[in-house]
């Protein structure tokens, strides 16, 4: 039924938008987030989206992970046209075709590290074993293999920040979206975690979009986008 | 559902104040359940100890023994009625008693039967002067070989042992010869006296094999002026029975309609503390349905650890308070019904939640957050 259960094709571009647009309606008004937008992120590649506050970063990249709607305009994910999707379908696919790493870093607080990391698989696919080894796996690239049991509380927040990382990693997405991540960091530790990243997606062959306002980590990343109020360059 | 337990597991303290308010609430429902239970033993011990089949009244009686008379030609009749077994007459006289060792002014409350066959749990018709007494009449310092001295014309009777669960009317059952009770109730109550041979009522035993139901209607029709119950029937005719049960239920009502609100008004507040968390599950790939579900596990644990804190705390009330003071009466059946009771107000109370659990967006996740 739903598309997102057929066998992915992997060289397919991770994302396709075709002249998207979102309005939101505010009242009488209407504030145009996003205008004939139009993006293609190949299936490997890392696509860094540059601009500032307010210019349609945060709505590219929920309509791009199935959690908003685009007004017009299509959306492909990994070969998925997620363009007409209801509300079921799109909860299926975000279980399973998308990573999330959210502005803020949003971890379930009564949970440890490694629980927060195993959430994912409890609220999609159930695999139990095979999750705790991945789970596991990832904490420990990721740094973290001696905080698996600690509570966010007791974290540090960039290693709040690398927890939501492997959360996003959890599901083997064709696509992770980067909302700012390091914009609650300092410039070092900021680089540090931009590594990371860059090395976590290299090493999968997995795309992302890493939402920035900071033009020195975008080296990190394969290409840069610019947006301007809703409107990206064509680079 | 699994994240939701956990939240209950590590956060108990955001739970607490719920928990505490329905265990107070689950105690009352069971403290009212136990009161009612116990006044209904209380007032129906005597007729529910009777070991036939059919209890015979005058139709005017409306099934109370002081207005009923059982004339000798009647029980003739009824005796000859097709599946009667055996019948035996009984009748009641409800006095004061002067037990020995108490202040002339603290008398006992007892209902005096005349009997020919005995209930369960009472032996055989004793001596004349003597009488079986209901044990709740111990908590009026009653003991065995006591000269009880009844009414205004302080008739003696003797107890000659006890017997459990057959009080009338809250008042401790004394089980005697119908001689001895036709003696008392001449005495005492001179208007009420009745000719030898002539009871109250009658208890009658079906023939193995008869219909109960068929035979009462033979015995109405035989007779013409008698109303026959069965004796499940007769208890809860016992005047006051019913009226109690209505009220008792009426409160317990109200008490779950309590907790039900305490329940939705808990559930709502903290789903809306938590939409923010619910946003990002949701942006994780949750279902509202998983989500929902574990609104209701939440709710359903709360409810059940509350249950059983107040399970065992009425028992303890029930272990506490000294038999005879207050007719409270905690049983297994009382329990396991007040807890379903309060977990399909938890369930529905969660009901009120899953508008706003439905309306989370996960979108509200992504956004410039906090
Ligand atoms: N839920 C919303 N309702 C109305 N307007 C919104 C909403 N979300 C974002 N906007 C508006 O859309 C524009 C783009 O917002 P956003 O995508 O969050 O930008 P960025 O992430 O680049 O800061 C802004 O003008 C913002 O105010
Ligand atoms: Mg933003």
């Amino acid at each position: 039924m739903s598309t997102s259960s057929s066998a992915p094709d992997t060289s397919a571009p991770a994302l396709e938008m075709k002249a998207v647009r979102k309005v939101y309606r505010m009242g009488d008004a209407d504030i145009i987030a996003l205008d004939h937008a139009s993006l293609t992120v190949q299936h490997d590649e890392i696509v860094a989206l540059v601009g500032p506050s307010g210019s349609g970063k945060t709505t590219l990249c929920s309509i791009a992970g199935g959690i908003l709607g685009a007004t017009e305009g299509r959306v492909v994910v990994a070969g998925d046209d997620i363009t007409d999707y209801d509300a079921k379908q799109l909860t299926k696919f975000r279980q399973e075709r998308v990573g999330f790493v959210f502005q803020s870093v949003n971890l379930v607080p009564f949970l440890t590290a490694r629980e927060n990391l195993l959430v994912v698989d409890e609220l999609g696919r159930r695999t139990g074993a095979a999750a705790r080894a991945r789970a596991d796996q990832l904490l420990e690239e990721l740094g973290l293999a001696d905080r698996r049991n600690n509570l966010p509380s007791q974290l540090s927040g960039g290693q709040r920040q690398r927890v939501a990382i492997g959360r996003a990693l959890m599901n083997e997405p064709r696509l992770v979206l980067f909302d700012e991540p390091t914009s609650a960091l300092d410039t070092q530790l900021g680089e540090q975690v931009m590594e990371l990243i860059r090395n976590e997606m290299k090493s999968r062959g997995t795309a992302a979009i890493v939402v920035t306002h900071d033009e020195r980590i975008t080296h990190f990343c394969d290409r840069s986008v610019h947006i301007v109020d809703g409107h990206l360059d064509a680079a | 559902m699994k994240l939701a337990l956990r939240e209950l597991v590590r956060r108990p303290g955001r739970f607490a104040t719920a928990t505490v308010i329905l265990t107070l609430i689950a105690v009352l429902l069971m403290f009212l359940g136990g009161l009612l239970d116990g006044l209904i033993r209380e007032s129906t011990g005597a007729i529910r100890a009777q070991s036939g089949d059919l209890i015979v009244y005058s139709d005017t009686a409306q099934a109370s023994f002081l207005r009923s008379r059982i004339e000798p030609d009647t029980r003739a009749t009824v005796d000859a009625v097709d599946g009667v077994e055996r019948t035996g007459g009984i009748g009641v006289v409800q006095l004061g008693a002067r037990v020995p060792g108490n202040g002339p002014r603290d008398l006992a409350s007892v209902a005096l039967f005349g009997y020919e066959i005995a209930p369960d749990g009472v032996p055989d018709v004793p001596a004349d002067g003597q009488a079986w007494a209901d044990d709740i009449l111990k908590a009026d310092g009653v003991e065995v070989g006591d000269e009880l001295l009844l009414g205004p014309a302080r008739s003696p009777v003797t107890v000659a042992g006890f017997v459990s669960d057959t009080p009338y009317n809250s008042q401790g059952s004394l089980w005697a010869s119908p001689a001895t009770w036709r003696t008392v109730l001449t005495a005492n109550r001179p208007d009420a006296q009745l000719a030898d041979d002539v009871f109250q009522s009658l208890i009658v035993e079906v023939a193995p094999g008869a219909d109960v139901g068929d035979v009462a209607t033979a015995i109405d029709a035989a007779t013409g002026d008698t109303e026959t119950f069965t004796i499940d029937d007769a208890i809860n005719a016992i005047p006051g029975v019913e009226e109690q049960q209505g009220t008792f239920n009426q409160i317990i009502g109200v008490t779950v309609v309590i907790g039900l609100v305490v329940i939705a008004l808990f559930f709502a507040l903290l789903t809306v503390e938590r939409t923010g968390l619910y946003g990002v599950l949701k942006a994780l790939g949750a279902r509202s349905g998983t989500i929902f579900a574990g609104v209701v596990a939440q709710a359903v644990a709360v409810t059940l650890v509350a249950a059983v804190v107040a399970g065992g705390l009425a028992l303890l009330l029930d272990a506490v308070i000294p038999p005879g003071s207050i007719p409270l009466l905690v049983t297994p059946t009382r329990i396991v019904t007040s807890t379903v009771l309060l977990l399909v107000a938890a369930i529905v109370g969660c009901a009120f939640s899953l508008r706003r659990v439905l309306r989370v967006d996960p979108a509200s996740a992504i956004g410039s957050g906090s």
